[in-house]
């Protein structure tokens, strides 16, 4: 208070109590939205700890890794399944298995949330210019406010627990997923849409059967945005007890421990591969999954006319 | 080809339709109705379509044809709501789609237009049979149904079999080819074709006219086809529209345009268009001046022509049927010789369809001294083109300063 005095008196611009005010409405919130403020904190426990975290670390630390090699296998090639198991191997041999698996589910859990919220939001701005105009700033605010000013604020309303870890990292990672969405959206071939309208489409038609399949692969490219960040954040959400690797890292940094940091750290790298690649590859649709699923659809009428109808087509054209 | 003249209304009657963009095009339309030009308003926003007003009747192919940023292609997304217009009424077979709702806009959409695309506008996520059913998809057709019309529809643009494949599996013009099939699949009674064929190489191009007009004549529905391409135009449309900044300047058939521009605008464009390609020879023939029976003799030949003032005569039997020509050389010596039938007088005379262009006339032509028949599909006479009539044909009614008449009195 009597700092603000001071420069209050020298400028001409009057010193707002912009800070104050906004911790008076925040605890305000606090204080008014406790109860609800109190189910989103079990919530997110339950799922975080007691469901995800816990399926994580039910098996074997290495049959899980064998888990991850085989969806690294099945959504693109045995080359992403070998890099996998050995990332994960990495994982277990400096004893950060746990801490990784408390981690991942954390990670999940933020985007799964915020993916539900970004998408259609980003929908939402993409068919909206006036809602655009709105969620841009918004957007803007979430990512560039420095991570640490979120933390004491979810600490204050979640308690030093993981819930607090996951809510500053679903705030953290949500941004990237409405803006890819609305850029996916905006990018679709605008005579495509002018089709779907002109053979009487209702809207929703036009975004389900147009505009969303033909955005897929830049929100799929969202989506790894999100993933991605949410791994950073997760890690800062260390500081406010949310545990896992984050909270290996903290105690490096208190400690001075450089092996520790040096392990943590680096287990944070060999599981933001295997994410990274995990999604990208899902993204990129070249996997043995959905070759599988594209195969059934396309054989039926190709094999048994291709040959007549190259003739056909030879003579017309 | 002319249209049934149905008792109802026209399949497409556009009244006075403006549409302008920018931030106030209400205001942009009522200073365009109070006089201000295209360019004076440009500071507000864009008048895309001044005043159009015409009317298609069902089986027509109705073109418009205008520049880039003439106001072509928005006028035609006025004919079925995409873009609606600021001001004046669009009526598909007499309801005013501008005064409908927008559920009844989209069954209108769904019922009775189709629209083809320049850049073809497929999904590319979807195969080439999904592609071409979407219309049906949309419209809650049952799977079966619309695979089978969809194929249907294929088949008739020559992809039969080809359902299977992606869009980007097929070359530009088989594309397109989708892009119709999909029009055709939806069975609509107004096909809107916004430049369809302008992004495919010139070969392709003439290929896919000549397969809609074919579809045109099989079908017969209502074409509304927009076109930069003059000799498209021409080739296609039963009548024209020349578009220039936002106006129609004329509207009328091939033969009108050609002979008779409204104005510099479109005599520019007409100096362009290769008559020879663009005309045919239904639209020049003339009829004979007078026929020779086949049974009549040398002596009534030589009489006609005296008459008649010319040097040959059509022979055609009693079901009008073309058989040569007589020349005036052999009747008279047909009549010295006292012969008493036409029997090894009549040469053979080249003839040809009515739907022929004039390009392919002339070689034979220049071999004949007596011109070209027209003849029906039963061979019977349709009329006849003298070379002097061909050749006025091929002139370009716009004077020049490059021919001079010389005239000299010979002095006595």
């Amino acid at each position: 208070m009597i700092r603000a005095q001071e420069e209050t008196d020298s400028g001409i611009i009057p010193r707002l109590e912009i800070g104050n005010w906004l911790e008076t409405g925040f605890n305000w919130i606090n204080d008014t939205f406790g109860a609800f403020f109190d189910f989103v904190e079990s919530l997110l426990l339950t799922l975080t700890d007691d469901w995800l975290g816990v399926f994580l670390n039910w098996p074997d630390a290495l049959l899980m890794a064998v888990i991850f090699a085989l969806i690294g296998w099945l959504v693109r090639d045995w080359k992403l399944g070998v890099l996998s198991l050995a990332l994960m191997a990495f994982v277990i041999t400096v004893d950060m298995w746990e801490n990784a698996m408390d981690t991942l589910a954390m990670v999940l859990v933020a985007a799964f949330f915020a993916l539900v919220i970004a998408i259609p939001v980003g929908i939402l701005a993409a068919k909206s210019q006036r809602a655009s105009q709105v969620v841009r700033p918004i957007m803007d605010l979430m990512q560039t406010m420095p991570a640490f000013v979120w933390l004491p604020l979810v600490l204050t309303l979640f308690g030093l627990n993981v819930t607090a870890g996951v809510v500053a990292t679903f705030i953290f990672c949500l941004p990237p997923g409405a803006r890819f969405t609305e850029l996916g959206i905006r990018q679709v071939d605008s005579e495509v849409v002018e089709a779907g309208y002109a053979f009487g489409s209702t809207p929703r038609q036009i975004l389900f059967r147009i505009q969303l399949p033909l955005a897929a692969r830049t929100i799929m490219a969202g989506v790894g945005q999100v993933i991605m960040l949410a791994l950073s954040m997760a890690v800062i959400a260390g500081f406010v007890g949310a545990g896992g690797l984050g909270g290996e890292v903290t105690r490096a940094i208190t400690t001075v421990d450089i092996a520790l940091g040096f392990e943590s750290g680096l287990s944070v790298v060999m599981l933001a591969v295997f994410l990274d690649r995990v999604t990208a590859a899902i993204s990129g649709g070249e996997g043995i999954l959905p070759k599988l699923l594209r195969r059934r659809r396309k054989t039926a009428p190709k094999d048994e006319q291709t040959e007549g109808a190259k003739a056909t087509a030879a003579t017309t054209a | 080809m002319k249209t049934n003249e149905s008792s109802g209304p026209p399949a497409v009657r556009v009244q006075n339709v403006y549409k302008a963009f920018g931030r106030r095009p209400q205001n942009i339309v009522q200073k365009l109705k109070d006089g201000a030009t295209r360019d004076e308003l440009k500071s507000q926003g864009t008048a895309a379509v001044i005043d159009a007003s015409f009317e298609v009747p069902a089986g027509e192919i109705f073109v418009v044809m205008g520049l880039s940023g003439s106001g072509k292609s928005t006028l035609i997304r006025t004919l079925n709501g995409i873009q609606p217009p600021t001001a004046g009424s669009v009526e598909l077979s007499g309801e005013d789609i501008t005064a409908v709702s927008p559920a009844r806009l989209r069954a209108i959409r769904r019922e009775h237009t189709s629209m083809v695309f320049q850049h073809f506008a497929l999904l590319p996520h979807r195969t080439v049979g999904q592609n071409a059913a979407y219309a049906l998809e949309v419209r809650g057709v049952s799977r079966s149904e619309r695979e089978r019309r969809a194929e249907e529809a294929l088949s008739m643009v020559g992809l039969s079999g080809y359902g299977g494949f992606r869009p980007d599996e097929l070359s530009g013009g088989m594309r397109q080819r989708v892009g119709l099939a999909r029009a055709l699949a939806a069975e609509t009674d107004l096909m809107l074709m916004d430049e369809a064929f302008s992004a495919l190489d010139p070969l392709i191009r003439k290929e896919m006219q000549d397969q809609l007009l074919e579809l045109q004549q099989e079908l017969g529905k209502t074409i509304v086809f927009i076109t930069h391409d003059l000799n498209e135009a021409m080739r296609l449309g039963n009548r024209i529209a020349m578009m220039r900044d936002g106006r129609i300047v004329q509207i009328g058939t091939t033969e009108e345009i050609l002979n008779d521009p409204a104005n510099d605008y479109v005599a520019q464009f007409v100096q362009d268009v290769d008559r020879t390609r663009v005309l045919t020879a239904g639209d020049v023939m003339e009829p004979p001046v007078a026929l020779l029976g086949a049974e009549q003799g040398p002596r009534a030949a030589h009489r006609l022509m005296r008459q008649h003032q010319t040097t040959a005569l059509c022979v055609v039997d009693k079901g009008r049927k073309l058989q040569g020509v007589v020349y005036e050389s052999d009747a008279a010596e047909g009549v010295s010789s006292g012969k008493d039938t036409l029997d090894g007088l009549i040469r053979p005379m080249p003839a040809t369809a009515s739907t022929t262009v004039l390009a392919e006339l002339i070689n034979a032509a220049s071999e004949h001294p007596a011109g070209l028949a027209v003849i029906d599909q039963a061979g019977r006479l349709d009329g006849v083109i003298p070379r002097i009539t061909l050749l006025n044909a091929l002139a370009d009614p716009t004077a020049t300063g490059s021919v001079h008449e010389i005239s000299q009195e010979v002095g006595a």
